[in-house]
């Protein structure tokens, strides 16, 4: 099939960025900017609570973790659901125990079902995050933005009658619409996980209010780590505190900056891997040097900061 | 569609003549840093779409950004660190968005090759008129920007036509990172010109090392030292190639540049038999000293098939 004159067309061929979220700007040109506490790096620690249905649609690609046998895939229902019965109340005691806080996106309709583990989140003083309705809805561009508004809305209205208004949003797979930061911004929400451009927040335009994406890093998603690409505990956990050290010796030359990364319940609760998980916390919550804050709290140090510098 | 694309004669890497590089170097080894711009929401290519998830994908678009705004410059200031060059596979309209990556570049004397215009748009199914345009916008942005005549290519996101090769040697290009058929360089059959293969390991890419193959940030690095010494084994015998090829978005990430800077450190500390070079720098000395040694070499064992890429041997047998 030939290929069409346009397709040799660049209509966004120009100094900058080609999207009109945020603008180009290389790490050189950045002002060094002050954790809280002069911590040099801050660490954003997501862990994703998400419903894993036994009959997805899988519009338009199958979530991560998604069903994987014929109907009735019960393996793959039950050990996800594994995560959120038992992995995560693993994960939180780590997390106590070090001393660190995480931000735990939660797909709006688990908001029921899991009642007492949102207490626990609520006891240990972690932030509650908006994650769409469930892993069946994907926001993207091939969606009517009135169908894209209804599921953005239902997830506002569902936390809401949790008694939860978080701030901040994760989507579905963090896979957006060219419209999803405005509905967002919309729906009251001023931080956005699903970017990571970045080392720093990185402010985004919108039809309203601005967002702030905070960057959570693919490269150290565990379910990547572990699960795709089958390294060991041992490696998983050196990555996460050698990605620390080097955000810590880049401090004092180019500012604070933000290491974040996953904890997925069904992966990194898994029994065997606890103690790699206990290492890496540990590890992190006795560094001096290192700012355990949610993505909330990131995004406002970051402004306090950025209109400091 | 051939079964055989008779880009290269059949040549056994065994008792070749040998290549000795400049400085009586055994091995040429250069750096290839992909320096691209993939596009928020490129236009639909029949063969295959710009990104694995529909557009925007803002995971794999803002990942490949954080390569350019915050992981180019870290790998930059580790080569300079160790006194490498690189070669830049470059995505030639990342001139217009981002020239503050091309001055650096520039000021460091590196060298620039064309990876095509933007890395989310294909070469598949292209015309010859709009092949050619894309070679010619290559030739005339990188030359208008930094001054260089390139001469080498490696197609975006590796995507040919039939004719690639003829058109880069017709517009005197000196060398194509297309071909994995060799540690060494070698004659690319074109029908006019002096084109050659350059070694762009697929297998040391941190796109393959990382991803496709999972390899952790320390592997990598032990990968890279026992290619390296495998291959300065072998070049006491020939003059061999070693590149590695890398994307700033990856090799960069905090948990990986560490490990990969052994790597280089090692290279750095057991140099004295390498030419730590430039891909052009390379082409031009084979192409001067050992093109035609290897042709020779070819014909004396009686592999010469004759032809050029894309036609059978038939008709290139028909042809002689």
């Amino acid at each position: 099939m030939p290929v069409p004159d346009e397709y040799l067309a660049y209509p966004h061929r120009a100094y900058g960025a080609d999207q009109p979220r945020y603008p180009w700007r290389s790490s050189c040109e950045r002002a060094p900017i002050a954790w809280p506490g002069r911590a040099a790096a801050a660490c954003l620690i997501v862990t994703p609570l998400e419903f894993h249905m036994l009959n997805p649609a899988g519009k338009p690609f199958k979530h991560p973790g998604a069903m994987v046998t014929p109907y009735p895939d019960l393996r793959h229902f039950t050990t996800r659901d594994y995560g959120n019965r038992v992995g995560i109340f693993r994960i939180l005691r780590e997390l106590k125990a070090a001393g660190l806080k995480a931000t735990v996106p939660i797909n709006a309709v688990l908001l029921e079902r899991v009642r007492p583990l949102i207490e626990a989140l609520i006891e240990d003083g972690h932030e509650i995050a908006a994650y769409g309705v469930d892993t069946d809805h994907i926001h993207w561009s091939g969606l009517d933005a009135g169908v894209e508004r209804q599921w953005v809305e239902q997830t506002r209205t569902a936390f809401d009658k949790a008694g939860l208004t978080p701030r901040t949003w994760m989507s579905p797979a963090r896979q957006q619409s060219f419209e999803t930061l405005d509905l967002i911004a919309e729906a009251g929400f001023d931080v956005c996980l699903d970017w990571e451009q970045d080392s720093l927040p990185v402010p985004m335009k919108t039809a309203s209010r601005e967002v702030i994406a905070v960057p959570l890093s693919t490269e150290l998603d565990d379910r990547v780590l572990l699960s795709d690409r089958r390294q060991t505990e041992a490696e998983w956990a050196d990555q996460i505190l050698e990605a620390m050290r080097f955000t810590k010796e880049e401090a004092p030359r180019f500012g604070g900056q933000v290491l974040g990364f996953s904890l997925t319940p069904y992966v990194s609760g898994q029994p065997f891997r606890i103690w790699a998980l206990r290492g890496a916390l540990g590890a992190l919550g006795a560094d001096a040097g290192v700012w355990s804050a949610t993505a909330s709290q990131i995004a406002d140090a970051w402004k306090k900061a950025a209109g400091d510098a | 569609m051939l079964a055989d694309p008779n880009l290269y004669d059949y040549w056994p890497y065994k008792d070749r003549p040998p290549i000795v590089w400049p400085g009586g170097k055994k091995l040429a080894f250069w750096i290839a840093p992909n320096i691209e711009f993939y596009e928020f929401d490129p236009p639909r290519n029949v063969s295959r779409p710009g990104w694995p998830r529909p557009s925007p994908d803002v995971v794999g678009y803002s990942q490949r950004d954080w390569g350019n705004r915050v992981g180019h410059w870290r790998l930059m200031e580790l080569m300079d660190k160790y006194g490498m060059r690189g070669s830049i596979s470059l995505s030639t309209a990342l001139i217009d968005h981002h020239p503050e990556i091309i001055e650096a570049c520039v000021a460091r004397d590196w060298e620039f090759f064309s990876h095509g215009i933007y890395n989310t748009r294909y070469s598949y199914n292209m015309d010859e008129a709009q092949e050619r345009a894309i070679i010619e916008d290559s030739i005339r942005s990188i030359q208008s920007a930094t001054g260089q005549r390139i001469r080498g290519y490696l197609a975006p996101a590796l995507t040919h036509t039939e004719r690639t090769l003829d058109l880069l040697a017709e517009y005197d290009f000196w060398y194509t990172c297309d071909l994995f058929q060799d540690d060494q360089p070698q004659p690319v059959k074109t029908r006019t010109g002096k084109l050659i293969s350059m070694p762009y390991s697929l297998e040391v890419n941190d796109v393959i090392t990382y991803g496709s193959l999972a390899m952790a940030p320390q592997r990598y690095a032990d990968v890279l030292k026992r290619h390296f010494d495998q291959l300065l084994e072998e070049s006491q015998q020939s003059g061999v190639v070693m590149c590695i090829p890398l994307h700033a978005y990856l090799v960069s990430q905090p948990h990986r540049l560490g490990p990969f800077a052994e790597a280089l450190k090692y290279i750095s500390e057991n140099s004295d038999d390498v030419w730590i070079t430039t891909a052009s720098e390379i082409a031009g000395v084979y192409r001067e000293q050992f093109f035609d040694q290897t042709l020779d070499d070819v014909a004396a064992r009686g592999l010469a098939t004759g032809g050029f890429g894309f036609t059978s041997t038939e008709a290139a047998h028909a042809g002689s």
